[in-house]
């Protein structure tokens, strides 16, 4: 294993980079992606059955639930619910990240030196792998969502502000669940039990990201928790949006939120890779 | 072999590997940790989800409150008994046809597929049948009334019909490894389907409640099983679910001879 001189483990500690150049290097990292990820097709797809089966369960529990008292449940008809869960499954594969389940490979098999050693924060690989993954794969998520909405009979209600507002939503959370999930992924310095902690992670979003049910019909205490925490904000948010369960008000206050939570996570992301790196090159010298 | 000897040397064989396994198992026992955090986190889930649900209903799908704490209590005794034996298993078999490594089970006095099944107990996990099983009491305890002998008899055999099905199962999958290399992610997909089971499969649409009942058995493995438990199984399900069991271990000895021969065919 290398060890890193001081001077270069400072550059690339660096997230900026000029505009210009930074686009070239997405450029350069998307094509290996692409080429790499064309490889894998089988585990792309069962990532893709996962996204679209989670989805799909709660949404059936929920209309049960909604025709077996009366046709709606705090105001969700099956229709409701089954807009509400193919919204959400779009914002979730469109935002959901894997990195932190890579980390520790990279990190326990030496992967992660030779990335230190390029010019630029790893984070941008990342961040190119994981769009690249997101359009290809959204060649097989699209007709699956016009299946399930064959299938469930969704009813939406969007409204024009609200569609508009809903594309710098959906940007502000990706950008917020990759950096959050890189930063997670970055625990990988300190502890090998990584699994563990994903897992609680996964937990803690199915009960407030609005996966389990939407928030709205959750218990009040586990909806006054939702709001302190970031995944609401993340996930449920954009996605009551396109809905159209949000007043213009409501919208403003969640795209401020998002903002709070993206830079808490920034700063959170920049202390940890800090420290972890100092870590790292800790056990490589 | 006459036929008493022969099954005396099966549970011989299941017991070395168990206690072998254990011996591995206990120079991890960190191990044990990292699984009580993730059994509690999986109850979490199963059990937040009824809890929330019944906020709003009294039944599910016909389903009583108690009652489905039993079918979460059979979802996890499953899963528990998928990642203990079946699982850890497989996956080694599927690894050794990938490396060619399979030569050292065929060559064993015993027969292989039997070493191929136990091969590796991950004792840790069995925490989720534990807690499974505490489960399935404090359901009962909860649901009450008065069980029959025949009840608790269906019950079983379902329930061990259930583990019959899921094995063979994941014994023909692994099998595929035979005839083309990479299908470790087939089994990847049947642990994506396995959460549908968290739910009476009673609840999904026709088209769902299919693929989950013939294309990856999750409702023989844990709706069948529970429906037995709160006693409402008739006779023609539990029937078919023992006819199922026994078509399907033969299916999977059959297609494990065919690939078994193709095997040596290749590596000779």
């Amino acid at each position: 294993m290398t060890s890193l001189p001081k001077a270069r483990s400072r550059t690339i500690s660096r997230l900026s980079m000029s505009p210009l150049v930074l686009a070239q290097v997405y450029r350069a990292f998307f094509q290996i992606s692409f080429a790499i990820q064309l490889q894998y097709r089988a585990s792309m797809i069962i990532w893709l059955l996962g996204i679209i089966l989670r989805p799909v369960i709660y949404l059936v529990v929920w209309s049960t639930v909604a025709r077996s008292t009366g046709g709606s449940v705090g105001g969700f008809t099956p229709e409701d619910f089954a807009a509400y869960y193919i919204i959400f499954m779009v914002v979730d594969h469109l935002t959901f990240t894997w990195i932190m389940w890579e980390y520790d490979y990279r990190i326990r098999m030496g992967d992660f030196s030779v990335m230190l050693l390029r010019p630029i924060h790893p984070v941008h690989g990342d961040i190119a792998d994981n769009i690249a993954y997101k359009l290809l794969t959204l060649v097989i998520l699209l007709p699956v969502v016009a299946l399930l909405i064959w299938l469930f009979t969704p009813v939406f209600q969007m409204e024009w502000w609200a569609v508009l507002t809903f594309i710098p939503a959906l940007g502000l959370s990706f950008l917020g669940r990759f950096l959050l999930g890189w930063t997670l992924a970055m625990l990988a310095f300190w502890t090998t039990r990584i699994a563990a902690l994903n897992e609680s992670f996964f937990v803690l979003e199915l009960f407030f990201a609005g996966r389990l049910a939407p928030l709205a019909i959750m218990p009040v205490f586990l909806q006054s928790a939702a709001n302190l925490l970031p995944f609401k904000w993340l996930v449920a948010f954009p996605v009551e949006l396109l809905q159209g369960l949000l007043t213009p008000r409501e919208a403003l206050f969640g795209l401020g939120m998002q903002l709070f939570w993206l830079g808490i996570i920034l700063v959170m992301m920049r202390l940890i890779w800090q420290a972890g790196i100092r870590r790292y090159a800790a056990f490589g010298g | 072999m006459p036929p008493l000897a022969g099954s005396m040397q099966v549970l011989r064989i299941i017991a070395i590997s168990l206690r072998l396994s254990v011996l591995v198992e206990l120079e991890y026992r960190a191990n044990f940790f990292t699984q009580i955090l993730q059994s509690i986190l999986t109850l979490l889930v199963s059990l937040g989800g009824l809890y929330i649900v019944f906020t709003h209903t009294e039944t599910l799908g016909g389903w009583l409150p108690a009652e489905l704490v039993a079918l979460v209590g059979i979802f996890t005794l499953m899963g528990g008994v998928i990642r203990v034996v079946i699982q850890p298993g497989m996956q080694q078999f599927m690894e050794d046809v990938r490396r060619g490594t399979l030569d050292f089970k065929l060559t064993k006095p015993a027969d292989a597929q039997l070493l191929v099944s136990v091969q590796r107990f991950q004792i840790w996990q069995g925490i989720d049948i534990v807690i499974g099983l505490i489960i399935l009491g404090v359901a009962a305890v909860q649901l009450g009334g008065v069980v029959g002998g025949w009840q608790a008899l269906g019950f079983v055999i379902a329930l061990l019909s259930g583990v019959a099905i899921v094995y063979s199962f994941w014994m023909i999958l692994a099998c595929i490894s035979f005839w083309a290399v990479k299908v470790e992610n087939i089994l990847v997909i049947f642990q994506a389907m396995y959460q549908a089971g968290r739910w009476p499969i009673t609840i999904y649409p026709l088209w769902l409640r299919s693929i989950l009942t013939f294309l990856v058995p999750i409702a023989f493995a844990v709706t069948v099983p529970a429906t037995a438990f709160v006693g409402r199984l008739d006779w023609p399900t539990l029937l078919g679910a023992i006819a199922l069991a026994i078509v399907l271990l033969l299916a999977a000895r059959l297609i494990w001879l065919v690939g078994i021969r193709q095997y040596s065919g290749a590596s000779a």
